[in-house]
């Protein structure tokens, strides 16, 4: 079964790694702790279920890319909504409002949906029942969940080579090194803030969208990621994508397997790592001091 | 004794404890609950703005000390009852939240800003996780239910209503006050100026012989011990708690309350907590929506109000002020 578990726990590290590199983005290059992280996620779960549901019948191979890429559409739209509207007021603003500001738009984003696609749940596991299951080692597996880890290493191939190898990239890096030596160079942060933003939202929307087919879209839905996301990053440190990937396969191993030996200590062995590791190590365990 | 009373400050709190105690006179008992439950915020508020306003350190994660107190009461409530009485249990709340904020915060204070932040809201979760879990001494997410407590010995012999509406509001305003007073005296002590000094330039406070991470370690311990006080008088009006007041939620509200009345005045956190429960209760029973509503109104208050209620009326006068004269 370890194997399994094993599994299991990449397979949570997954979303895990989409939601807290979206976050990490939009900390590190805004220097925002986005408490509506969650709502995003939130927003690409319910879009993407929408969509499944109203392609029901048609083959996977269509409606899979394109609830997704329409959840990342969406969420990152919110995003640049958002950034534009509300956000780009909060930059020089001391760090109670930055956090409450995002919190009324985590209240506001939540209703938002519930006036939107109605408060029932819905269900959307028709990619999941498609994909059908394969034998690993004796034991039945989802395809699906292979699917969203090897998604999960695209995507965060795709960010690292947007990162490392891009203008783009390099400037967001300058950004999130010394904010006023990067304006001081003639780097557009306006643009560049809106860009970080919409593409931490699109993650999320996109790590929303892949966990719909296997449990259904529910309001409140982003909340336990958005927390997780937190210890992610705590413990993985800021702004580094190496981080962030550990930190995701930490918290996705320790879940699954406390989850199967001993479920209850699941949440507090959680925290009490990220407590550890922050008091031990405050940058994280790759994070910059 | 004479000079205190010619204080206009003084003269204004005498007049609003007396509104207050006049209150029940002019309102249904329905107000009496609700300005109860807003007092005992305002307990809990006017803590966490003593990290925020004077230590400069915002907590994401108050629920924690606010959870600590509360279940002090309803632990002291399921497994001693014969000794459940409302001394015993403001005691052991006080006692509780004391020992947990002066943990959490020997670990916090190393901290300031954002991490600070982060690392209060992982706490309080971590306590989130804890009492959920424990089911099999917490009650987990069910909950604990709170009885009527004994008076130093006397027993109402009253129904829970009339009893909160009655003599309990009495009692809560009469703790209330004594909070209100305590904090005053703390912040206007040498101790609170240290605190202030350590928030406006670290460096220059250590230099002149402050220790900066033992004041703020102070400073947390005492707002967490105030957290505990009012989750204890709030326990009894609410008369169940269950492990979402540790929640990082709810601890996002207590920011919410302490900016909506307005953190640089030290009556706002009162007023916002007031405020707070009156809006969060309209909201509520008026539509399905109350996120949506209590989401805009605190995006407005930081877009377009951000001294909160009282900073906004504060700076009305200073506007006006010239014109009279």
């Amino acid at each position: 079964m370890g194997l399994i578990y094993t599994l299991n726990g990449l397979y949570f590290a997954a979303f895990l790694f989409l939601t807290s590199l979206g976050l990490n983005i939009i900390l590190g290059v805004m220097g925002i702790l986005n408490l509506a992280h969650g709502s995003l996620y939130a927003v690409g779960g319910f879009v993407a279920a929408f969509l499944i549901g109203l392609m029901a019948g048609g083959p996977i191979a269509l409606t899979i890319p394109a609830a997704f890429l329409a959840a990342i559409a969406i969420a990152a739209a919110v995003g640049f909504v958002l950034e534009t509207t509300l956000l780009k007021h909060m930059y020089s603003r001391a760090l109670e409002y930055q956090l409450l500001i995002t919190f009324g738009i985590l209240m506001f984003v939540e209703d938002a949906i519930k006036l939107v696609f109605g408060g029932e749940s819905i269900y959307a596991s028709a990619p999941m029942d498609g994909m059908g299951a394969m034998n690993i080692m004796g034991h039945t597996y989802p395809k699906y969940y292979l699917f969203v880890m090897l998604m999960a290493l695209l995507a965060g191939a795709c960010i690292w080579w947007l990162m490392a190898k891009t203008r783009l990239g390099i400037m967001l890096r300058a950004i999130e090194m010394d904010r006023d030596m990067a304006h001081a160079m003639g780097i557009p942060m306006r643009k560049l803030s809106i860009f970080a933003f919409a593409l931490g939202a699109g993650l999320a929307g996109l790590a929303g969208a892949m966990v719909v087919p296997t449990t259904p879209a529910v309001l409140g839905m982003g909340m336990d990621p958005l927390i997780m996301a937190f210890i992610v990053v705590v413990v993985g440190g800021l702004g580094s994508l190496k981080g962030a990937l550990l930190g995701s396969v930490i918290v996705g191993l320790t879940r699954s397997f406390t989850i199967a030996y001993y479920a209850e200590m699941e949440m507090p062995l959680l925290f009490l790592i990220a407590v550890t590791i922050l008091v031990a190590r405050p940058q994280g365990l790759f994070g910059q001091s | 004794m004479k000079y205190y009373l010619l204080n206009p400050k003084a003269a204004a709190y005498l007049v609003a404890l007396i509104l207050l105690l006049l209150l029940p006179q002019f309102v249904s008992g329905y107000h009496i609950t609700q300005v109860q439950i807003g007092l005992a915020m305002g307990i809990l508020a006017l803590g966490l703005n003593l990290l925020l306003r004077y230590t400069g350190v915002l907590s994401f994660g108050h629920g924690a000390y606010f959870a600590s107190g509360a279940y002090a009461v309803g632990l002291l409530n399921m497994y001693f009852p014969e000794h459940f009485s409302f001394e015993l249990s403001i005691l052991a709340a006080l006692v509780v939240s004391v020992i947990v904020s002066a943990i959490f915060g020997f670990v916090c204070v190393r901290h300031t800003k954002v991490f600070f932040s982060i690392l209060t809201l992982a706490l309080s979760m971590l306590l989130f996780a804890i009492l959920e879990k424990a089911y099999h001494f917490t009650g987990g997410s069910d909950g604990i239910r709170i009885p009527m407590p004994t008076f130093f010995g006397h027993e109402f012999e009253m129904r829970k209503y009339p009893f909160l509406i009655g003599p309990y509001y009495y009692i809560v305003v009469g703790v209330f006050s004594a909070a209100v007073l305590t904090m005053l005296a703390i912040v206007n002590s040498p101790f609170g100026k240290a605190l202030q000094a350590t928030r406006d330039n670290e460096v220059r406070a250590e230099m002149i012989g402050i220790r900066v991470k033992r004041h703020r370690w102070y400073a947390f311990v005492i707002s967490g011990g105030f957290a505990g006080l009012g989750a204890a008088v709030w326990s009894f009006s609410a008369g169940h708690i269950t492990p979402e007041i540790s929640m990082w939620v709810f601890s996002g509200e207590i920011v919410y309350m302490v900016l909506l009345g307005g953190f640089m005045i030290y009556e706002g956190p009162i007023v916002g907590a007031i405020l707070f429960t009156y809006l969060n209760l309209y909201a509520k029973a008026t539509t399905e929506y109350w996120m949506l509503i209590m989401g805009a109104t605190l995006v407005t208050l930081v877009m377009v109000l951000p001294g909160g209620i009282t900073g906004g009326i504060s700076s009305l006068y200073t506007l006006l002020k010239p014109k009279k004269s």
